[in-house]
């Protein structure tokens, strides 16, 4: 009788921070719980959205028809839109090649700095966000336009006469996109870069090797991580963006997201639109997926 | 040409800023001549100046004053990818992103050798540290040992005039690095290139080296070989470092010849001892007894055995003993609060527990005067 009081332990109350405390399980699912909840709100219900979108037909008035249709995407083969297509690319490519050149001695500087330099170096490049990026990018249109403050420079050096007339070109929207894109590329680089122990260069230079060479050899392939990383940070946004080129770029320079985002606010066609933005979406996602397969993400490199 | 000596230190000083704004002086006043052909081991205490003294040899760091030579040539501020000399890190820093082969191959691509040679001797490097066919693995694949041996083959490749070891069987657990102790000794006679050793491991110096020198401060001590710097230690410091050793503090009483009488403060007696240095009468002095150089006779006993060189006594009483095999460990105190280590070798196989000492015997502590030492209390 008293054994069995004794065994018999009392009920207790259902309580949700015992279940988190001694189930492993019910931890980790409450800790991606909101993670998840955020990639479906905002990823997951859009990306639906837009793809049904694309099958859409446009309304008479600007609306939605529910009605299926495939011409939103026979109409992307217009030679129209494979030059825009292809422009994006060149323009997406070109960014991340710039920021790559120009990036890595920045972030080779930056992880050589002494250490207490490093934090305000860092905080320096992180700077301009702190300011609305359209409103960096208003500020360039001060800098680049003729008269404006890099030609009274220029010409204040003597280096140049005649005003550049760089405003609403192609070489524009190129300064903008770098000026954008450069920290994204910076900081991974820079991670990468600042891992790689003194002792291996130390290493290469006991076994012969100059620095140029003890660079080539091993810092270069060791920052192979970061490359990846800052390039793919780097083309991914630069091939859907659209700010830049309509501040910069006036109407000679049209990307593929100044046409998508054309179609969703002035033309309001939304399922041409939403076909647009899949096709930018599926050639972004074959292009890095083909880039990692062979690149791969130096995984080995960043244990 | 070979030169008789292969690496010198002539009064090498290094100053490294600290960062506080201050100066500290890493190498102070260091000269050094390693003989061709030698294992040599920098032997102290963590922050002594060691590393430094390896890293001046490698080229990272340039002497604040004094000269590098090696084989004969000046070295002044010649960059390490120059310098006839091979490192081992002590982390091994292999390369990880290439394979052990390219990792090995790597130093005789610097030289332009031809590929058909880089096989044979990347080949060959890795069957002399006994890791042959491991060539297509990454350095992380292998284990810490394995790791290490890479590192070895791939700065033995090149055929150092001078191979640099940088405490390399730090990381190695204790089987595994008394086992690598006896093959790098090995490895050293038979290739015959020069080691230059870092340790702060005193038994590893000791059962490696044809030469130590034992640094504290910046400062190299002592340079002797192993039986010199633990039988002759020529201050208080490498005494102290080297082995286990007693001491007892006192002034200096009368000198004749080397023979140093000491009077020692407790317990209240005199011992006579060699001393080392200069000394002076009324100086204050370390005696320097190692425990395994003494021996015991009951108090009551008589003692068969005395030396002609004459002989110490102290009267005292066991406080703890510990039989450990081949020796039986015994604390004596001898004074108020003041113990002696004493190791009395097991001669005699019996289990007679009449044959040991115990807790509370009475005892007298005999050490002839030729195992008696006496330094300056204070040269380090």
């Amino acid at each position: 009788m008293i054994t069995e009081q004794i065994g018999e332990r009392p009920k207790l109350k259902f309580s949700f921070t015992r279940l988190l405390r001694e189930n492993f399980k019910a931890q980790g699912i409450f800790l991606i719980t909101p993670a998840n909840l955020y990639l479906f709100i905002f990823i997951v219900i859009p990306l639906i959205i837009v793809v049904v979108l694309s099958f859409l037909s446009r309304g008479s008035y600007g609306g939605i028809e529910f009605r299926f249709n495939l011409t939103n995407y026979t109409r992307l083969f217009d030679p129209l839109y494979g030059k825009v297509m292809i422009f994006s690319l060149g323009v997406g490519f070109g960014t991340t090649v710039i920021c790559l050149l120009t990036g890595y001695p920045l972030a080779y500087f930056l992880a050589h700095a002494p250490i207490k330099q490093r934090s305000l170096l860092l905080f320096l490049i992180l700077l301009p966000f702190w300011t609305n990026f359209i409103i960096r990018i208003y500020a360039w249109k001060m800098v680049l336009r003729s008269g404006g403050l890099l030609d009274v420079a220029l010409q204040w050096l003597h280096i140049t006469q005649e005003p550049l007339n760089l405003l609403y070109s192609p070489t524009a929207v190129m300064i903008g996109m770098v000026y954008e894109f450069l920290p994204f590329m910076i900081l991974p680089l820079y991670t990468s870069l600042e891992k790689i122990e003194n002792s291996l260069l130390e290493a290469a230079a006991d076994l012969g090797a100059p620095p140029w060479k003890a660079f080539l050899r091993v810092t270069l392939p060791l920052s192979f991580p970061g490359m990846i990383a800052g390039t793919i940070l780097t083309v991914i946004p630069a091939m859907g963006m659209f700010v830049v080129p309509d501040l910069l770029g006036g109407a000679k320079t049209i990307l593929i997201g100044n046409v998508i985002k054309n179609q969703f606010l002035t033309a309001r066609d939304w399922p041409f639109g939403a076909a647009a933005s899949m096709l930018l979406m599926l050639i972004t996602m074959v292009l890095t997926l083909y880039y990692t397969r062979k690149a791969g993400f130096g995984e080995e490199l960043l244990v | 040409m070979m030169q008789d000596l292969a690496v010198e230190f002539h009064e090498i000083v290094k100053v490294f800023p600290t960062p506080e704004g201050g100066h500290v002086r890493a190498v102070d006043n260091v000269s050094l001549e390693i003989k061709n052909g030698e294992f040599f081991s920098l032997l102290g205490p963590s922050g002594c100046g060691k590393t430094t003294s390896l890293r001046l040899m490698a080229g990272f760091e340039w002497p604040t004053r004094g000269e590098v030579v090696i084989n004969g040539e000046v070295m002044g501020r010649k960059p390490p990818f120059l310098r006839p000399v091979n490192t081992v890190f002590q982390n091994y820093a292999l390369f990880q992103h290439m394979t052990v082969f390219q990792n090995v191959a790597f130093g005789l691509e610097m030289e332009k050798v031809s590929q058909t040679e880089i096989n044979r001797r990347v080949n060959e490097a890795l069957e002399m540290v006994k890791l042959p066919g491991m060539g297509r693995r990454k350095p992380k694949q292998l284990s810490g040992g394995q790791q290490q041996r890479i590192a070895l083959a791939r700065a033995l490749v090149k055929r150092p005039e001078v191979l640099l070891l940088d405490e390399p069987l730090g990381a190695l657990d204790l089987k595994l690095r008394k086992e690598m102790q006896l093959e790098l000794k090995a490895l050293q006679e038979q290739v015959g290139i020069t080691f230059i050793y870092v340790t702060h491991d005193q038994e590893e110096a000791l059962t490696m080296s044809n030469r130590i020198a034992v640094m504290s401060k910046g400062k190299a001590l002592q340079i002797g070989s192993s039986v010199e710097i633990y039988e002759r230690p020529n201050c208080r410091f490498v005494a102290d470092f080297i082995g286990e050793t007693n001491f007892l503090s006192g002034v200096v009483k009368n000198i004749d010849k080397n023979l140093v009488t000491v009077q020692i403060a407790n317990p209240e007696t005199q011992v006579v001892g060699i001393g080392i240095g200069n000394l002076t009468i009324g100086q204050t002095v370390a005696v320097s007894i190692r425990p395994e150089k003494v021996r015991l006779v009951d108090a009551d006993g008589k003692d068969p055995l005395a030396p002609e060189g004459g002989e110490n006594h102290l009267n005292g009483r066991v406080t703890a003993t510990a039989y450990i095999g081949s020796d039986t460990r015994v604390v004596i105190e001898v004074g108020s609060g003041m113990r002696m280590k004493v190791w009395e070798q097991n001669a005699v196989s019996t289990l007679d527990p009449e044959m040991y000492y115990s807790v509370g015997d009475a005892v007298i502590i005999l050490f002839p005067y030729e195992n008696t030492f006496v330094m300056p209390e204070d040269t380090a």
